[in-house]
């Protein structure tokens, strides 16, 4: 099932070898008189997940709209899919974001419409068929387990539902890259964690690159140490021989980490990096 | 609120300027490429057109009533009350009947559409329409302001003509004049260059609703208290709008129709 939304993909991706999915070079954003961002530089590879962490008001939300092309840069350059988006005109940004799917902080999904809408929204632009679009709608909602909700309007659901609905709208297309901004901010323990069951699932499943924002640090750890389990339809500890120094917990190879602080890049790099830095910022905030 | 300095506040009203010539320019650039959201535009027409029937009603009624009574009064001095007939109706055609209709569509609509997009801004559903591939001009704006120009153009011509009726009513019942000569020295005392000014105004007047009550509510930032602010904004500066654009578009008329 997954592997037909990921087939659903528009347009195959003429990506050359090599070439980073998402790059940043130097790239600074100023609202009014602060500056949010400041040479920022990093790279994502293809079926890298990146964590971005880093406290409330550094940027990080931020940083995934610039990504998008929903903010621009004030200086310096971003590369999405090795095309640079900074001087790209609006209507092209439209064809590249048939390749992106964005599930937002507050889901932002549409009042007016229904999950069934809400879900087809994109393939109702592509002028998809309707069957076609109803078998592919129930087909992402079953991936969130969400099927049921179908009918119901975002005003009915409970905010964890909200915002597995806004994964399913993101999914539907199979995007070649995928942008969640703190898809568990303000939920509770158990919802955050089927959240990240279902990051987890479309990063092992369907291993679509990812760049996800959050500040818990919980659910950075949980998909840096923990794979999808298939069988149990759940997520189970990566096994303790790819763990640091071969003990503690596995870790995933392709899970990347940056941090954020006062508008600039304190660590970008592996998950064993991370833990194992002496800066004495990241270690408090670790901590 | 922070005190702005006077360069500050220029420059800001200047961007704010810049900004609605954009989008009021990217509105109607849309109207002439694809996609057009056909559903989006009927769906507004019913809204903005079919919704506002009501208060067109009542105002173009009692606009044309107290008319009657005001010009009546007014011509009993010079022993021409006959005459009223003539005089509501180039009032509601040239005037009163699109400037009314424009307020109060403006009141309800300009308002409707600042704070239902504002509330789509401030809670990301318009970043999320645009990274679903969507441009919200588009899609919000250009069938906005197709509708509202549209509509309001016949709901003109509704006030206009239930104004007269209402004229009509007053002469008859209050002021004792005959309804075949009311309505005879209404229909005479209208010219070809009075019906192309009062229908001019509405298409004005319609660009002005819709661009304006668009554009606060696509810059609304601050939350709920955000698209509080927006909403009266668009009320108050469409309002004052359709007032100042009525004095050109009259100004060019007499030019054109020497009347």
């Amino acid at each position: 099932m997954t592997s037909t939304i990921a087939a659903h993909s528009s347009e195959p991706l003429d990506l050359p070898a090599g070439t980073p999915v998402v790059e940043f070079d130097r790239v600074s954003i100023t609202f009014d008189v602060k500056p949010v961002l400041e040479n920022i530089s990093f790279s994502v590879e293809r079926g890298q997940t990146l964590i971005i962490l880093g406290p409330a008001g550094c940027g990080k939300s931020v940083l995934l709209k610039l990504a998008n092309g929903l903010l621009g840069p004030d200086s310096g350059t971003i590369k999405i899919f090795g095309k640079e988006i900074t001087t790209m005109p609006e209507r092209d940004l439209y064809a590249l974001r048939a390749h992106i799917g964005m599930v937002f902080q507050e889901s932002a999904l549409f009042d007016s419409l229904d999950v069934a809408d809400n879900v087809a929204y994109r393939l109702h632009e592509e002028h998809v068929p309707e069957d076609e679009v109803h078998t592919r709608v129930v087909e992402a909602l079953k991936f969130v387990e969400l099927e049921q909700a179908i009918d119901k309007f975002p005003s009915e659901l409970s905010g964890g539902m909200r915002r597995r609905v806004s994964i399913a709208r993101a999914i539907i297309s199979g995007p070649d890259l995928i942008l969640y901004d703190s898809p568990t901010g303000g939920l509770d323990p158990i919802t955050s964690t089927t959240i990240i069951e279902l990051v987890m699932k479309q990063r092992d499943v369907s291993h679509t690159t990812s760049l996800l924002v959050t500040h818990r640090l919980q659910d950075a750890f949980a998909l840096a140490t923990n794979r999808f389990d298939t069988a149990t339809g759940g997520m189970k500890p990566i096994p303790h021989e790819s763990g640091i120094n071969g003990t503690g917990p596995g870790i995933d190879d392709g899970t990347k980490f940056l941090m954020l602080n006062d508008g600039g890049v304190v660590f970008h790099g592996t998950t064993e990096e991370l833990v194992h830095s002496e800066d004495p910022w990241i270690k408090a905030f670790l901590s | 609120m922070a005190l702005l300095s006077p360069e500050v506040y220029i420059k800001k009203n200047i961007a704010a300027v810049q900004e609605y010539s954009l989008l009021s320019g990217a509105a109607i650039a849309n109207i002439f490429t694809r996609p057009r959201y056909w559903a989006d535009i009927f769906t507004q027409m019913d809204s903005i057109g079919v919704g506002s029937m009501p208060i067109i009603l009542l105002t173009g009624f009692f606009t044309g009533c107290v008319l009657a009574l005001q010009s009546a009064t007014a011509l009993q001095a010079f022993g021409a009350v006959s005459k009223t007939g003539s005089l509501v109706s180039l009032s509601m055609v040239k005037e009163l009947g699109p400037v009314l209709t424009a307020l109060m569509v403006s009141g309800r609509n300009a308002a409707g559409m600042a704070s239902e997009i504002g509330s789509m801004k401030v809670t990301e559903q318009l970043d999320a329409m645009r990274a679903l591939g969507t441009d919200p001009i588009r899609k919000l704006v250009t069938p906005r302001l197709i509708a509202t120009v549209f509509m309001l153009f016949f709901l003109t011509i509704i006030g206009d003509a239930v104004g007269i009726a209402g004229g009509a009513m007053v002469s008859v019942a209050m002021l004792g004049l005959n309804a075949s000569s009311y309505l005879h020295t209404s229909y005479q005392g209208l010219v070809y260059g009075d019906v192309v000014q009062g229908l001019t105004k509405p298409i004005f007047s319609g660009f002005i609703i819709a661009t304006v009550g668009c554009y606060f509510g696509m810059k609304t930032t601050g939350g709920t208290q955000g698209v509080g602010r927006a909403t009266t904004q668009a009320v108050v500066i469409s309002s004052v709008f359709i007032i100042v654009v009525d004095f050109l578009v009259t100004r060019v008329m007499i030019g054109i129709f020497g009347s």
